[in-house]
């Protein structure tokens, strides 16, 4: 169980002051104020990151791995995301920053970004089956899987069965190191440079129930720092020396990359969970069967909005777009691909996470259902969040759950204490016959 | 009365932003009561088409919604001009939607066969000038 429910994001209790944002927040209500301070109910959350955002105090927090977990590894291999590019500004080229990557103590670089054009290619392949379920949902946002998961269980069939990059650039690195160096696969630790806790996540406890190849998570922020001292202190040409990605692969960080890149299609690409929560919903009603592909990041702006990441995401934007305009010229549109896409199909499905539910039993699952409309009928329909619950009716799905009580809201237990008063008075008024 | 939660509805007349609400709500209980994805998948569809349906072309109506251990049933009745010839109406691609509605992606003809095709139970009422009645059942364990 511990494995299944594991979660990068946490809070951190000595900063949570108990306030509302949070809870207001969080697309799957996954979090309560209990005695003052934020709970997060682990079989719901989805690592989406909302709660980080949003929280004034930074009291929530993604745990990852601290950026002496390298040196656990005789051979170190780091897999920056495309968001990496994004977070410099025009002085700092990509191949500075993966220049810079290899004097923090990186033996190798495998950009995420060239996974991520393997993973086109193959998407594309994927794609021209024509019985495939339409519209095809993009499976690289690890939130928007396990949003899906929860919530939308018709979809899993319409999620596209394919390895995200991360996991592509982990298992690559690896074969490429070992066959250029003859470096043996137990000495070498492959580190994701992530712009987000759900890549933790999906790192420790895989939705397709697999061992990930990704051996450790560094945040964005945390080498943010480190690479720019490096960047500082280096000449500003660098000789090109590597293997880059090319235009297609780096816009994969902002939204419109992933679909954008497929070429063929209507493909929509949809940022912000909120939005993605409306896009799901439409595609349960209405089919959406005229569209081919949805693009989907729960982060506003794609994975350079993600909550590890150090600038504004629409200056990474700009820089990222700065970038891709700078690759364009020098190198056209070309790809990397791998000939075996089957390689990159997932071998499991993700499986529906009933966590809604409120019994295994449909009777008192109705039973449950009909207290909770009373209960939320009883109450004053503010939503104000003083109990601690996102809304009434999600009190009163914990009254009946038996998380809470209905004393918890401030209205009730303000009736309550007025009930009492008017028995103290009515008491006061009975005297002892004499 | 048993086991049976009730939900009733309002469905304003043309107006697109809220339509579509109540079938979500409806998903969102039967999610939480334990229904398989597939009969809440079925219930969202035809619920929905209908929802539209009172939307474009009934000015607006209501929603009644029972749900219990083997199924949902769903009334959803409208004032609005009725259904002239009910069998054509039934027919795919047959539409009888202005323009402005077909430009809004709305009004493609596919609503009362998607109904039929994704419910069990299919019964409409209708009369010229007084309204349509559209009464859905969906089995749980089909």
């Amino acid at each position: 169980m511990e494995q299944e429910y594991f979660h990068s994001v946490t809070l951190d209790k000595d900063k949570c002051k108990g306030c509302t944002n949070c809870i207001k927040h969080c697309p799957t209500e996954a979090i309560r104020v209990r005695n003052g301070k934020a709970v997060i109910i682990r079989e719901r959350c989805i690592d989406c990151g909302e709660c980080i955002r949003v929280c004034p105090y930074h009291a929530k927090k993604a745990v990852t791995d601290p950026l002496s977990s390298i040196e656990e590894y005789k051979y170190k291999i780091a897999l920056p995301a495309p968001s990496l590019y994004g977070q410099f500004g025009t002085n700092f080229s990509r191949e500075r920053i993966i220049d810079a990557l290899k004097h923090f103590g990186f033996d190798y670089v495998f950009e995420v970004a060239r996974a991520a054009e393997i993973v086109t290619h193959a998407s594309a392949q994927y794609m021209k089956n024509e019985k495939i379920k339409k519209p095809v949902i993009s499976s690289a946002c690890p939130a928007v899987v396990r949003l899906i998961q929860v919530r939308f269980p018709s979809l899993i069939e319409n999620l596209i069965r394919i390895e995200s990059p991360m996991e592509v650039a982990a298992a690559l690195s690896k074969r490429e190191v070992h066959d250029k160096f003859g470096i043996p696969f137990e000495d070498m630790g492959a580190f994701f440079i992530s712009p987000c806790a759900a890549k933790v996540t999906s790192v420790e406890a895989p939705y397709e129930n697999k061992k990930s190849n990704v051996d450790g998570v560094l945040a964005l922020k945390d080498i943010y720092l480190p690479l720019l001292d490096i960047m500082k202190k280096q000449k500003e040409e660098i000789p090109e020396q590597f293997s880059l990605s090319s235009a297609i692969g780096v816009a994969w960080a902002g939204t419109g990359g992933e679909s954008q890149a497929l070429k063929k299609g209507r493909r929509i690409a949809v940022h912000g969970i909120k939005n993605i929560n409306a896009i799901l919903e439409q595609a349960v009603q209405e089919g959406l069967n005229d569209i081919d592909f949805i693009e989907a990041l729960a982060c506003p702006e794609g994975c350079i909005g993600g909550p590890l990441t150090v600038e504004n995401p629409f200056i990474a934007k700009v820089n990222l777009k700065n970038e891709i305009d700078k690759i364009s010229r020098n190198d056209g549109h070309r790809i990397h691909k791998i000939d075996n896409v089957d390689e990159l199909i997932w071998k499991s499905t993700v499986e529906y996470r009933p966590i809604m539910q409120l019994d295994d039993n449909m009777m008192k699952a109705l039973e449950k259902m009909q207290r909770i409309d009373e209960i939320t009928e009883s109450l004053p329909g503010l939503d104000c969040g003083a109990c601690g619950a996102p809304s009434c009716r999600a009190l009163a799905e914990d009254i009946v759950m038996e998380n809470a009580k209905e004393t918890d809201c401030i209205f009730k237990l303000r009736e309550k204490v007025n009930d009492i008063a008017h028995q103290l008075h009515q008491i006061d008024d009975m005297y002892p016959p004499d | 009365m048993g086991n049976v939660v009730v939900r009733d509805y309002m469905i304003p007349a043309n107006d697109f932003t809220v339509a579509g609400e109540a079938s979500s709500s409806v998903r969102k209980i039967l999610t939480q009561l334990g229904v398989t994805p597939h009969a809440v998948k079925r219930t969202s569809i035809a619920m929905y088409e209908a929802e539209i349906n009172a939307v474009i072309h009934g000015h607006g109506g209501k929603a009644h919604v029972e749900i219990d251990e083997n199924k949902i049933f769903i009334q959803i009745s409208d004032e609005g001009p009725g259904i002239a010839d009910l069998e054509l109406a039934m027919q795919e691609g047959y539409s009888t939607a202005p323009d402005s509605i077909r430009e809004m992606g709305f009004g493609a003809g596919m609503g009362l066969s998607n109904i039929k095709k994704h419910s069990d139970l299919l019964k409409i009422d209708t009369e010229i000038n007084r309204g349509t009645t559209v009464n859905i059942t969906v089995f749980f364990n089909k």
